[in-house]
């Protein structure tokens, strides 16, 4: 039986069980210091004077360092390109000089003895901004416009000038982002050699950070390893190159020491990439059968104060995504990139997609309300069908043509509606209660995953018998381990307990890409069954040799090759790794030594997988509290690798999406001070409201375009919760047009209660008595 | 001058003998001075309960604690779960594992603990003797004590009923995925 497609137990979870995990502050170095990181208090000004007298004299400091010490000209550059747009004036500093824009921007570091000391000495750093005043609006004219993009095909002018009905709405998505559990930390070790380090806490893309480090201390890459780590959650923010991946491996080679950041609640909540805030007006064009002729959206994206490390992807995916699954023969998608005096952004967990699939989803059931039809049945009929598959759309995005390669959306909507009928969605949502309203909601989406261009895998088996899989993908919490350790028990015909997985080191896999854009099922587990299957051809090259049997005769099965039908003849893995050995007789001249192989996997576009969501909520208009009752996801996957991982990765991603829809919203008042620094304002929801989730998986189109058929599923969770949400609340409420906000938060919710309510009441006057 | 104390106290029945700052939590304490790094900090202002560690029978927030505080207690962390390192993993963490009730596990230490305080209190032991095992309705309102950012909760609820309910038929909770 394959490995793939086993419900098999993690092999994270021991170690994570017995708390014998090994997250970046659980590792030190000996003689270490820690950095505590000084930041703006303002959100836009004039730096008039940054005093580090007292916190240097403080006790056990040793250094405090401002950007008067940095190397000039520092900046961090855009790793993920879309497009050709220059950023290179929004780039952000490693730490802020003559100006700051946004409260929580570095201004200063202090490294001592003790975190509780550097804490302390931080607060005696003096600071004089002469503020000016900040754009907390994206929508303002005040703001900069760093980027415009536009996606566009068909003649849309025609599509709206010959309409039979257009229907339009705003939505405005709200700032949240990650906040993985785990805040970010950083351990640099110097070596003996000048330059040399060993970095610990870097997750994500570690040898693109690397690198980027190697060139901006001036030494070369191979001085700097960084080690795989464990990582507390990732989705997106974590372990992109933020200020302190040089601040911190920077101070250690200045200072000779390791020194150690720990970052605190407070601050991760001002200095992680925000994300999604965007304000939709999206509308579309009908025919008088309710087919799609058209689809507008003009969108402003609040980036925050800088360009980070993801450039302009979030907008690029936004608009290129937003035509979703639907047949539309004009399309017109246009962003204008803002700054603000407020945290820069950057990607969060379905990137573009939560947005644009909110802001189309919605806009569907807005209009199926004004054209008389079905919900369900106007998407029915807008749906790209199976035949017209793969689906190229004049638009790129990441530098990928796009191109939705397999599935029948039809079909997967269908399953979905059955299901939700199935297990009642439909007579829950109908019941109408003392104080209480219901509704159901509905929302179809297309995903992306599998990002190139390539992916590197190393498979060897040591003399033991035991079987190394080197993979350039990172582990943050999604189980990659388990997974590509059953994609190469599968291609090697043996156990998968016997496979250890290393992930995230740059010594062991210099050629890694990471671990993002749902990218490692698809592209690094290719490269490990790749590898892992030029090791089973070797294996069974050299195991011929030493039966003195023909390779058609062998069989490989349980981690050994034999002669099929002899079973003396039989020689296991680790047999054959030491017959592999240099000197052995075994070894041809000029053949290397070992079992093993290293693969690369490329691929020029990324698979599509798609879903639909469907919620069922209840909402209190007197308090305008939200209860979300059932949640469905109904995906197809191409191939689950472990489907309770797959099903794992779509549950936590609906717990999220309920917090950006729901709860979760970074506010800033009118100076650009940051309203949610805790926990207490940031909302993360808990087990009360989060429903039980239930999936229906599909495993019905195989991607075509990797050997294994996967597609991803890291994203697929959360990209359509606002949607359904969004689309369930309006149900419940009655209202006429959208709800016009997100998250949904209690005030809002009561405005729209009584705005419906006010409706409904002129709708009654009007009717003839 | 430092503000320091000596304490002594006993971790997962190990006995320890420290000087600490009147000021250190009881989670740095037990982090980076006694090295049980399983208790793991995700707030430091007492949200998200992934510090929970077990003192003198209940579950507190070690970020909330002072080292001070536990000056003569008895501290459980998760690394007191099993017998030793290399022991077999207890119920509750077996079944953490069987219904995928974790994903980053950083959070999991704290929710064990909680867990694990909760099933030997007083209150619920009678309440269970009595014929009422834990309900998934109050095994949800438990795990929102805690904050996960990854696996949705479900697995967390289904993984401490099986529990409660395998220990309430003085079984091994049945493997139900």
């Amino acid at each position: 039986m394959s490995a793939i497609g086993a419900r098999l137990p993690r092999k994270e979870d021991p170690r994570l069980l017995r708390g014998r995990g090994r997250f970046g502050d659980d590792i030190s170095a000996p003689g270490q210091l820690w950095a505590r990181v000084v930041r703006s208090p303002s959100a836009h000004g004039q730096v008039r004077a940054l005093d580090v007298t007292q916190a240097a004299k403080a006790p056990g400091i040793c250094a405090v360092v401002t950007a008067a010490d940095l190397p000039p000209g520092l900046a961090i550059p855009v790793r993920l390109k879309a497009g050709d747009i220059d950023l290179s004036a929004y780039l952000q500093p490693i730490l802020a000089g003559p100006t700051v824009r946004y409260v929580g921007e570095p201004l200063a570091v202090v490294v001592g003895d003790d975190p509780y000391a550097c804490e302390d000495a931080a607060e005696l750093v003096e600071i004089d901004i002469a503020e000016a005043p900040a754009v907390t609006d994206a929508r303002a004219a005040d703001g900069t416009v760093a980027a415009e993009l536009v996606a566009s095909y068909g003649d849309i002018d025609t599509a709206f000038g010959t309409a039979c009905h257009v229907a339009e709405i705003e939505l405005a998505i709200g700032r949240h982002t990650g906040v993985p559990l785990e805040p970010r930390c950083l351990l640099a070790v110097p070596g003996p050699d000048p330059g040399s380090l060993e970095i610990y806490g870097m997750t994500k893309v570690p040898v693109w950070n690397r690198d980027l480090l190697a060139s901006m201390l001036g030494v070369d890459e191979t001085l700097i390893r960084v080690h795989g780590v464990d990582a507390g959650g990732g989705f997106g923010v974590r372990g992109e190159f933020y200020p302190e991946d040089f601040l911190i491996p920077w101070l250690a080679i200045r200072l000779a020491r390791p020194v150690k950041w720990a970052e605190d609640r407070a601050e991760h909540l001002v200095a992680v990439n925000h994300s999604r805030q965007q304000y939709h007006r999206i509308r579309a064009a009908f025919d008088a059968a309710g087919r799609i002729l058209g689809l507008a959206d003009d969108i402003v994206q609040d980036n925050g104060a800088y360009c980070r490390t993801h450039g302009v992807a979030v907008p690029d995916l936004t608009v290129a995504m937003l035509p979703g699954p639907y047949r539309i023969p004009a399309y017109r998608g246009r962003v204008r990139v803002v700054l603000t005096n407020k945290t820069p952004c950057g990607t969060y967990r379905a990137p573009g997609r939560f947005e644009g699939t909110a802001a189309r989803e919605h806009l569907l059931d807005v209009a199926a309300d004004r054209l008389g039809l079905d919900r369900v049945a106007l998407r029915e009929r807008n749906l790209l069908t199976s035949a017209e598959m793969p689906h190229q759309r004049p638009i790129t995005t990441l530098r990928t043509d796009v191109i939705l390669d397999t599935g029948d959306y039809p079909a997967l909507l269908a399953a979905a509606a059955r299901e939700a009928e199935r297990l009642g969605y439909r007579a829950l949502a109908a019941q109408r209660g003392a104080g209480f309203l219901r509704g159901f909601g509905l929302a179809m989406f297309v995903e992306k995953s599998g990002l190139g261009p390539q992916e590197t895998a190393d498979v060897t088996v040591s003399k033991s018998g035991a079987v190394h899989v080197l993979s350039g993908g990172t582990s943050l919490g999604q189980g990659i381990q388990t997974v590509l350790a059953q994609i190469a028990a599968d291609a090697l015909g043996t156990d998968p307990g016997v496979i250890d997985v290393t992930t995230g080191d740059t010594a062991a896999q210099p050629f890694g890409a990471g671990s993002w854009a749902s990218r490692s099922t698809v592209v690094g587990g290719s490269a490990v069954h790749q590898a892992a299957t030029a090791v089973r051809q070797r294996a069974v090259q050299l195991a011929a040799r030493m039966l003195e049997a023909a390779e058609e005769d062998l069989e490989v099965s349980g981690g050994s090759v034999g002669v099929r039908g002899d079973p003396g003849a039989r020689v296991t893995l680790a047999d054959i790794a030491r017959a592999a050995e240099p000197a052995s007789r075994y070894l041809r001249p000029g053949e290397p030594a070992g079992l093993s192989a290293r693969r690369r996997f490329e691929t020029a576009h990324m698979t599509y997988p798609y879903g639909a969501h469907a919620a069922v909520v209840e909402v209190d208009p007197g308090t305008g509290q939200v209860r979300v009752l059932r949640y469905l996801v109904a995906y197809e996957v191409g191939r689950a690798v472990n489907p309770m991982l797959v099903e794992g990765q779509l549950r936590g991603g609906v717990a999220q999406g309920l917090g950006g829809s729901l709860f979760e919203e970074f506010s800033y008042d009118e100076a650009g001070q940051p309203q949610a620094i805790t926990f207490i304002e940031y909302r993360i929801p808990t087990a009360a409201e989060v429903p039980p989730v239930d999936v229906l998986l599909s495993q019905d189109f195989p991607a075509p375009g990797n050997p294994l058929g996967v597609m991803g599923a890291g994203e697929g969770g959360i990209s359509a919760v606002g949607a359904a949400v969004a689309n369930a609340v309006r149900d419940a409420l009655g209202l006429a047009g959208g709800v016009g906000q997100l998250p949904l938060t209690p005030a809002r919710v009561r405005r729209l209660a009584e705005q419906a309510q006010a409706q409904q009441a002129q709708h009654a006057t009007k009717e003839p008595a | 001058m430092k503000d320091t104390h000596a304490i002594a106290l006993h971790v997962n029945g190990r006995h320890h003998e420290l000087v600490v700052e009147a000021r250190r939590t009881l989670a740095d304490m037990l982090r980076h001075d006694l090295g049980y790094t399983g208790t793991h900090l995700g707030c430091e202002h007492g949200i998200c309960g992934a510090c929970t560690v077990i003192m003198d029978g209940s579950p507190v927030r070690a970020c909330l604690v002072f080292g001070v505080q536990a000056d003569g207690a008895s501290v459980r962390t998760v690394e007191g779960l099993t017998e030793g390192p290399a022991g077999p993993l207890s119920d509750l963490q077996q079944a953490f594992s069987d219904h995928h009730a974790l994903q980053c596990g950083f959070c999991t230490p704290g929710f064990l603990m909680l867990a694990e305080a909760y099933l030997a209190e007083e209150a619920y032991r009678a309440e269970a003797e009595d014929g009422h095992p834990l309900s998934e309705e109050r095994a949800r309102e438990l795990v929102a004590s805690n904050l996960c950012r990854c696996t949705g909760y479900q697995g967390i609820i289904d993984a401490l009923v099986a529990t409660a309910r395998a220990r309430q038929a003085g079984q091994e909770p049945a493997d139900d995925r």
